[in-house]
């Protein structure tokens, strides 16, 4: 697992969440692993984020107001540029149930919340080495 | 007036008569049937107005005034109970398929084919003069527009021979008019639509004409009632009749009433018209008060033509008063008023004639001529007799004739020279004799065939020996001295004063006797005699009629098999190939069997085809066709009584159970809504506890990771730390709160609270905050404190709660709060408003409701557990108050609190 500084910085992050204090610890995380990241509050924010932005990784909140997570997901889907884009979901909506729906809504990734600091930062090198 | 124009306007009305009956059969055909109204129903029962009415009425009162009322005072007296009598009756004949009154009582006492007889007889020598007085009088009213004043009273031969030579012919064209209405075909149920609206029409004609010569009698002759009464007052003829009792005694009153209350759905065309052809039983609900009201609206001008015939006639003897209706308008010269009352009486008479002798045609075939008959027809030997039912129709078609051919002879004998309402009140009392067996029957079901047969035949004897007996003595048929000396010179068997009962007219006495011996051995012979198995089940059938049509199944009385081959033999014989082919069918469909299949028919598909055959051929006959094929094996009475039961009990058990059944499903419902409810509620605050339990472990983690991060962020990581484990502990208290008054709002406190301390307490506390944020506050408190029942931290609850909601979404900079309590009427008003970010109309039933949060994105995400108003509005509706939103003009909210004000208790 040799993953240069470099390449992380060069790997862009958009945290989704409508939780500002979620937002505040991801934002430590990812930086503090350094890569570069923005945030946005909801679904509508997400999507002009997402343009501007151009990331490589989103993670996204589930249950948001007005747009939720897998609208944004199925919505970036249809956009072109964003074929690529991993999407993980980020949610405290656990069952079953809810993780198909996320993969049938074009999410790769589904971690429930209150998740392990440590397994996230794992998972998002992983792709990152991967892609 | 020329004989041919009223020979031929009766010979156009009868053809018009025809034509509406043909009309309306093939409406009815098109399944637009004119039957089913309760109008025409009403107006068909008026057949019971005949002849008698017409021309009688009026004979009658100007011998005794209103002593002709009391033939329609029974049956508007007793119109109000035809709901209960007349409607079941009509209930228990469709189910039993019963076609005429001998029909009824013979099914009600076992089917007792005697029974039928007997009811046969008499209705059939009670009838034959009612009938003959019908003929009477279309042939008086012939005579009197063709010599236009007669001389027939005073025995003119030439009067007398027209007269009875238009009265055969009257009486064959009726027969052959009555054979063309009645016995067209064969139908089941012996309904007959065309006839039914043709007698309704008819009804309308006699109307009609009757107001049309009491109109031209009280207006025309006279200037109207006033004028006519007070030159009847001052005539001493006439003046007499004006008194109420002249000429008829209380007791008279009295027992024609109860004779005329009995005809009026005993008489076999009433019962025929009123039972046998109804189309839907909740008409009787309409004819109770219509049928009365035609009544009273055909006698208004009775009396007035009574008193304008005897002011212009009272001398000439030869002008009888029963045909002051047809005089008085010849008098006048007011020849197309006198065709067009002709018109009327002809209507009258001929619509009692043909319904009468229809009636009494199905009685005489269905139990006297058919029964034995039908045991030849049944005999399987007898190959060469082809199809039954042209025998059945040719059967009908002779006893009309005959009927008629009868009532003529009797006319030419008899009835002549008597006043046709004497001849009608004999039928009356004759008829009347049925009215214990059927209406007592239909209450007691302890009633015998016995009985029924004893008491019938004890009230006709008395009806034999005191009406028409002495009549033919009177005619010198028998010795005139069984009236003076009595029968067998026997002084107390004196016809019209039986047992030395005097004081009565002889119609009253007739009635009392006829009745007293009736009912007394009804009663008498019934207690001391018992039913048969088949009585017991018809009895009850007919007592309890409305428990069989709720069940919707009959219970068995006997166990009964046929051979299917026999019972098809059988239908085909007397039912017709084809309509035994469309029966059959019917009957697969409706019990959903394949009756190819079946070599031997069980009891319910003999009591399919009983009760078809039944009604096409009476009870009687029905029961003597099939004993020949069917074995039946009686069920014993203790069988049929645990039959009875397990049936009733299976009836109450199963509608228990439906009852169980439905609402098991409606708590089955309710609690799995709870569960959905209770299933979401979980999981919203499930996920509302992972969202700050996610920022607290993230962040922790990251502290405990990150040993030399800055001051100023672990500041500012600790800080959220703890204000995300106070919303945990708001959210654990908030749904502890839930729980606690959804499971026992019991131990809430009941005390008297000052609302006015308890909101200035509660704003007071707030008030710093509001200075943080720079938030102008206001209170406005009423001048008079202002006192509430209940617990007051609930209360406490609330107005923090609307004030922490005020203070989150009013904004920092220009923000304004300001809280209102007033009382209005009896309501008490708390209102909240702020300037904040307010709420959308669509969101504002919403916001009541668990975990519904408002989010701004100028704010971001409000501090709540999304609790809070739906804890409020709890609290609010457990006082039995409002909780509501407005949105004033301009930014921000008002939240509404209405609670009920209780009344002080004060305390000096």
């Amino acid at each position: 697992m040799n993953i240069n500084n470099k390449q992380k910085k060069s790997s862009k992050i958009l945290l989704v969440d409508d939780e500002p204090n979620i937002l505040i610890a991801l934002e430590f995380l990812f930086e503090n692993e350094g890569y570069t990241v923005q945030k946005a509050l909801d679904g509508h924010q997400a999507l002009e984020k997402a343009a501007s932005f151009q990331p490589n990784i989103i993670v996204l909140d589930v249950m948001m107001p007005g747009l939720d997570g897998f609208e944004v997901a199925r919505r970036l889907r249809h956009i072109d540029g964003f074929e690529n884009t991993q999407i993980i979901f980020l949610t405290a909506k656990g069952t079953p149930q809810d993780k198909l729906k996320g993969y049938d809504s074009g999410g790769e990734i589904y971690i429930t919340k209150p998740f392990d600091n440590d397994e996230l930062l794992h998972t998002i090198n992983e792709i990152v080495e991967f892609s | 007036m020329n004989i041919s124009v009223f020979v031929g306007s009766s010979i156009a009305y009868i053809c018009l008569l025809f034509g509406i009956a043909y009309f309306s059969e093939k409406r009815a055909k098109k399944g637009k049937s004119l039957v089913a109204n309760p109008y025409i129903y009403a107006l068909s029962l008026a057949v019971f107005c005949t002849a008698w009415t017409f021309y009688g009425s009026v004979g009658k009162a100007s011998r005794s005034g209103l002593g002709f009322l009391p033939i329609y005072f029974g049956p508007t007296f007793f119109a109000p109970l035809w709901i209960i009598v007349l409607r079941k009756m009509i209930l228990i004949s469709k189910s039993q398929r019963i076609t005429s009154i001998a029909d009824f009582i013979s099914s009600r006492y076992g089917k007792s084919a005697f029974l039928g007889v007997l009811v046969t007889i008499i209705a059939f020598l009670g009838i034959i003069p009612y009938i003959s007085l019908q003929l009477k009088a279309i042939a008086d009213s012939f005579n009197i527009l063709a010599f236009s004043t007669t001389t027939l009273q005073s025995g003119n031969t030439e009067g007398s021979s027209f007269l009875y030579s238009n009265a055969f012919f009257t009486a064959l064209t009726l027969a052959l008019f009555t054979i063309m209405f009645g016995t067209r075909n064969l139908e089941p149920n012996e309904r007959h639509e065309g006839l039914v609206v043709a007698m309704a029409f008819e009804s309308i004609v006699k109307l009609i004409a009757f107001l049309a010569v009491g109109i031209f009698v009280t207006y025309g002759m006279y200037n109207g009632f006033g004028d006519l009464f007070t030159k009847a007052a001052a005539n001493p003829q006439t003046a007499k009749l004006l008194t109420l009792n002249e000429g008829t005694s209380p007791s008279e009153w009295f027992w024609l009433s109860i004779v005329s209350l009995s005809a009026v759905i005993l008489l076999p065309r009433q019962f025929h018209i009123g039972i046998v052809e109804n189309a839907n039983p909740n008409f009787v609900t309409k004819a109770m008060w219509l049928f009365p009201l035609y009544l009273l609206i055909i006698n208004i001008f009775v009396l007035p033509i009574a008193l304008a015939g005897i002011l212009q006639f009272g001398h000439n003897t030869a002008i009888h008063p029963d045909s002051y209706v047809l005089e008085l308008p010849i008098l006048y010269g007011q020849n197309v008023l006198a065709l067009f009352v002709f018109i009327g009486g002809l209507s009258a008479a001929t619509s009692m004639v043909i319904v009468e002798t229809t009636a009494l045609s199905i009685m005489l075939s269905n139990h006297i001529i058919m029964p034995p008959l039908v045991s030849m027809f049944a005999r399987r030997d007898n190959q060469n007799v082809g199809d039954f039912t042209k025998w059945v129709i040719i059967a009908r078609r002779i006893t009309i004739f005959l009927i008629l051919m009868l009532a003529y002879s009797y006319m030419r004998t008899i009835a002549s020279n008597r006043e046709l309402v004497s001849i009608g009140l004999v039928s009356f009392v004759a008829v009347m004799q049925f009215a214990p067996s059927v209406f007592i029957g239909l209450f007691w079901k302890r009633a015998t065939k016995s009985g029924a047969i004893a008491g019938l035949l004890a009230g006709f004897f008395i009806w034999l020996i005191t009406l028409p007996l002495p009549t033919l003595a009177e005619y010198n048929i028998l010795s005139t001295s069984i009236i003076t000396e009595g029968y067998f010179s026997i002084w107390w068997l004196k016809p019209f004063a039986l047992f030395g009962l005097e004081d009565f007219d002889h119609i009253s006495h007739a009635a009392f006797w006829s009745m007293f011996f009736n009912i007394g051995f009804y009663f008498g012979v019934s207690i001391y005699t018992k039913q048969s198995k088949l009585e017991a089940s018809q009895a009850d059938l007919f007592v309890n009629i409305y428990k069989y049509i709720n069940a919707g199944a009959e219970v068995e009385v006997l166990r009964r098999e046929a051979k299917m081959d026999d019972l098809l033999f059988l239908m085909n014989r007397f039912l017709g190939e084809d309509r035994t082919r469309i029966l059959l069918k019917t009957f697969e469909e409706e019990n959903n069997v394949n009756l190819s299949k079946i070599t031997i028919a069980n009891a319910e598909l003999i009591n399919y085809v009983e009760t078809i055959l039944a009604g096409a051929l009476g009870a009687s006959s029905a029961r003597i066709i099939l004993v020949s094929v069917v074995k039946e094996d009686p069920i014993s009475l203790d069988e049929m009584l645990e039959l009875l039961d397990q049936t009733q009990e299976i009836i109450i058990s199963n509608r228990k159970l439906e009852q169980t059944t439905q609402q098991l499903q409606a708590a089955n419902q309710q609690l799995k809504e709870l569960d959905r409810l209770k299933a979401d509620f979980i999981t919203t605050v499930t996920h509302e506890l992972r969202t700050p339990m996610t920022s607290i472990r993230a962040l922790s983690k990251i502290l405990k990771d990150n040993k030399n991060i800055s001051e100023e962020k672990r500041e500012t990581f600790l800080n959220i730390v703890v204000d995300e484990t106070e919303r945990i502990t708001r959210l654990v208290n908030q749904v502890l709160d839930i729980e606690k008054f959804q499971s026992n709002t019991n131990n809430w406190r009941d005390e008297q609270i000052n609302l006015t301390d308890l909101i200035k307490s509660a704003f007071t506390g707030f008030v710093p905050a509001f200075q943080e944020k720079n938030i102008k506050n206001e209170l406005i408190l009423p001048e008079m404190p202002l006192f509430f029942q209940g617990d007051s931290d609930r209360i406490m609850q609330v107005v923090v709660n609307l004030l922490s909601n005020a203070l989150k979404f009013t904004p920092t900079e220009g923000g304004h709060i300001v809280v209102r309590l007033y009382q209005k009427n009896d309501t008490i008003f708390l209102k909240v408003s702020d300037n904040g970010i307010g709420i959308a109309k669509e969101k504002q039933e919403m916001i009541f409701e668990r975990f519904t949060q408002i989010n701004n994105p100028k704010m971001g995400k409000p501090q709540g557990s999304g609790l809070g108003l739906f804890i409020t509005k709890q609290i609010v509706n457990h006082y039995g108050g409002k909780i509501s939103v407005e949105r004033p003009i301009g930014e921000g909210t008002t939240f509404i609190i209405q609670l009920p004000a209780t009344i002080p208790k004060l305390n000096f």
